[in-house]
């Protein structure tokens, strides 16, 4: 088959690979008729994960048609339209029993290498570097999907690939992330980052009866996108982001602020500087622009949340400010098995179409161009789809 | 690592003279009265453990009535050699896991077969077992050689704990226990292994089997445990498709 391979810092390829197969009694085979690209993918591109290896298929945002079934997968048939969760969850420990699919105990085989620099391991995740398993990704012709039986959402009939393609992380992780907001009735929600999931994040507050929206960006089709969404905006290569908060609140500050960039951010003036150069020689390993700024913007007593993806070590946090003014944080890769089917039911009452995030739809084939437009901007690109099969 | 030897060997010269453990001698009776304790009592201390053998202490336990015990006298002149080449050096590791929705009695059941263990113990080839004490420990080694041993049950309280030791003639002297315990958050599983790795050209093969990080190992083998008991198979990407060069 064919697959996106990984296969250095800034390349990424189309290789010919054996087809998968099953490994366990609980996988499946999925035959992708449409896969994404991930903002979190551009952490792996952008060579900011020292568990990736050469050769490792990408993509965590997939879906398909169920084509093999292991012995033990019974509550899904060959031909069945599925989704699948990014996050892969055994459904029977401690977390899953819990709710808390993304901190399954039984499916990462490599939890030791994040064991030694988190403490406990995450669930694995497709196409997500070794230290998350390691296992091959969707961005290919045919996945395995562990755990299958819990693992693979049957789709209703009458719905798009590109109107539920997102359930399988974006639109999940936004909807996540506004409700760790904690949003109470006449709230003000700033989110940080307009890029897919922060545009999810945006129509989610809403959905969650927020009352005012900020989104922050520099990207002008992207801010445009979020104003469509019902928000207000800010480019935070224009104006001072945090006297700009503060004054569109009275002087408040938002009641709970997102940090949807995550690790990579783009640091204004000194301290941008100072952060970058602390990534270069390893010093830290992540960008924590954002999140200082928004701690700092935050009203008192309000809630931080931070659906953007961080993997190490950050340095200079304002924890004067997070502590004095009685802050509360709340984080976590998505629990997307507890979303579908709330999300999906949003989607066929039709208060919102997931479809509206795309900009490009490629063959697979175009793969690395893709990534290349992501990561730049280039030619309007918020969020690519792939589609294997489909003629390059 | 003196003192432990010694004290290991005046416990093995203990039991295999079959004397009363609860007979007034030196301090370190009392440490196997105590041991000897909390070990039938079910409550078992293993921090309490620290710094001494387990192989000694099991072996005190057991008493008189194990038939191996003829050697044991032998085995403490072997120590009394290792002990003065400075080749006495035990690693023990412990680690213990909560496993969810399965009983004591299942996970004990499980593991009192000794021929499961291979499953989701990587670096055992086989066990076989001979009888309802003993059976027979084929690990791998380097270079397409194994390591092997027999064991013998030491201790085997139903539902509770097993204890086991390798008998003479080992190629490494090794013991270990396991012992399951009901909490409100699932069965804890908690294992302890000991072994003294042999002098000469042996010592970096035994390394190998046993794990060069004996800690990471074992926590990795029980993981496997807990997944194959909670998700009823140990996740793997061994066999997926890449772009390997």
């Amino acid at each position: 088959m064919k697959a996106v391979c990984w296969q250095g810092t800034n390349n990424v390829q189309v290789e010919t690979v054996p087809d998968p197969k099953i490994l366990n009694p609980r996988d499946a085979i999925v035959k992708i008729t449409t896969t994404a690209i991930c903002g979190s993918d551009l952490h792996l591109y952008n060579g900011f994960n020292p568990t990736m290896q050469k050769g490792d298929i990408l993509g965590h945002e997939f879906m398909g048609e169920v084509v093999e079934l292991g012995s033990a997968v019974k509550n899904v048939k060959i031909g069945d339209r599925v989704v699948v969760p990014f996050t892969i969850s055994c459904g029977s420990c401690f977390f899953c029993n819990r709710d808390l699919w993304s901190l399954c105990d039984n499916s990462n085989p490599n939890a030791w290498m994040v064991e030694k620099v988190m403490g406990h391991s995450p669930s694995g995740l497709f196409g997500y570097s070794h230290m998350t398993g390691g296992y091959a990704g969707g961005q290919a012709e045919y996945a395995r999907v562990p755990f299958a039986d819990v693992g693979l959402f049957k789709i209703p009939d009458g719905l798009t690939d590109e109107q539920v393609v997102f359930l399988t992380d974006i639109f999940p992780t936004g909807y996540m992330a506004a409700e760790n907001c904690d949003i109470q009735p006449g709230d003000t929600v700033a989110i940080w980052g307009c890029g897919p999931v922060g545009q999810f994040a945006i129509r989610s507050a809403f959905m969650l009866g927020a009352d005012r929206v900020i989104a922050i960006d520099r990207v002008p089709e992207r801010l445009q996108m979020a104003k469509d969404g019902g928000a207000e905006i800010l480019n935070y290569e224009e104006i001072e982001v945090g006297d700009a908060l503060k004054e569109m609140t009275g002087g408040r500050g938002p009641d709970s602020v997102m940090d949807a960039v995550g690790m990579e951010a783009h640091g204004m003036g000194l301290e941008g500087f100072y952060d970058k150069a602390m990534q270069a020689v390893k010093l830290e390993t992540d960008r924590p622009n954002v999140l200082r700024q928004a701690i700092v913007a935050c009203r008192k007593g309000g809630t931080v949340s931070v659906p953007g993806v961080y993997t190490g070590f950050v340095d200079k946090m304002p924890m004067g400010a997070f502590m004095n003014k009685g802050l509360t944080m709340k984080t976590g890769q998505t629990h997307v098995h507890r979303y579908l089917q709330p999300l999906v039911d949003r989607v066929q009452k039709g208060e919102i179409d997931p479809s509206f995030v795309i900009t490009h739809s490629l063959p697979l084939e175009q793969a690395p161009h893709g990534y290349e437009i992501f990561k730049h901007k280039k030619d309007n690109c918020i969020k690519i789809v792939l589609k294997p099969g489909q003629a390059a | 690592m003196l003192k432990t030897n010694q004290e290991a060997i005046e416990m093995e010269l203990t039991s295999s003279s079959n004397s009363d453990l609860q007979s007034d001698r030196s301090g370190n009776i009392s440490d196997t009265e105590r041991w000897g304790s909390l070990i039938t009592g079910g409550a078992l201390v293993l921090t309490g453990l620290s710094q001494r053998s387990l192989r000694g202490a099991l072996l005190a336990l057991a008493g008189g009535g194990l038939a191996y015990h003829g050697a044991t006298g032998q085995k403490s002149l072997q120590d009394k050699v290792t002990e003065a080449t400075g080749l006495d050096k035990n690693i023990r590791v412990e680690k213990t896991v909560t496993i969810q929705n399965k009983s004591p009695e299942e996970l004990y059941r499980f593991w009192h077969d000794f021929e499961n263990l291979p499953t989701f113990m990587k670096h055992l080839k086989s066990v076989t077992i001979i009888d309802e004490t003993r059976s027979h420990w084929v690990a791998n080694a380097p270079l397409d050689t194994s390591v092997e041993w027999d064991a013998q049950i030491v201790t085997d309280r139903e539902n509770e704990l097993i204890t086991w030791t390798s008998v003479e003639g080992a190629d490494v002297d090794n013991s270990g226990m396991v012992r399951f315990k009901s909490t409100d958050r699932g069965t804890e599983v908690k294992v302890v292994i000991e072994y003294s790795p042999p002098g000469g050209g042996l010592t970096a093969a035994i390394a190998k089997v046993f794990g060069e990080e004996p800690e990471q190992q074992l926590g990795d083998d029980l993981r496997r445990f807990k997944m194959l008991m909670e998700a009823g198979e140990i996740a793997t990407t061994e066999g997926q498709p890449s772009g390997h060069k």
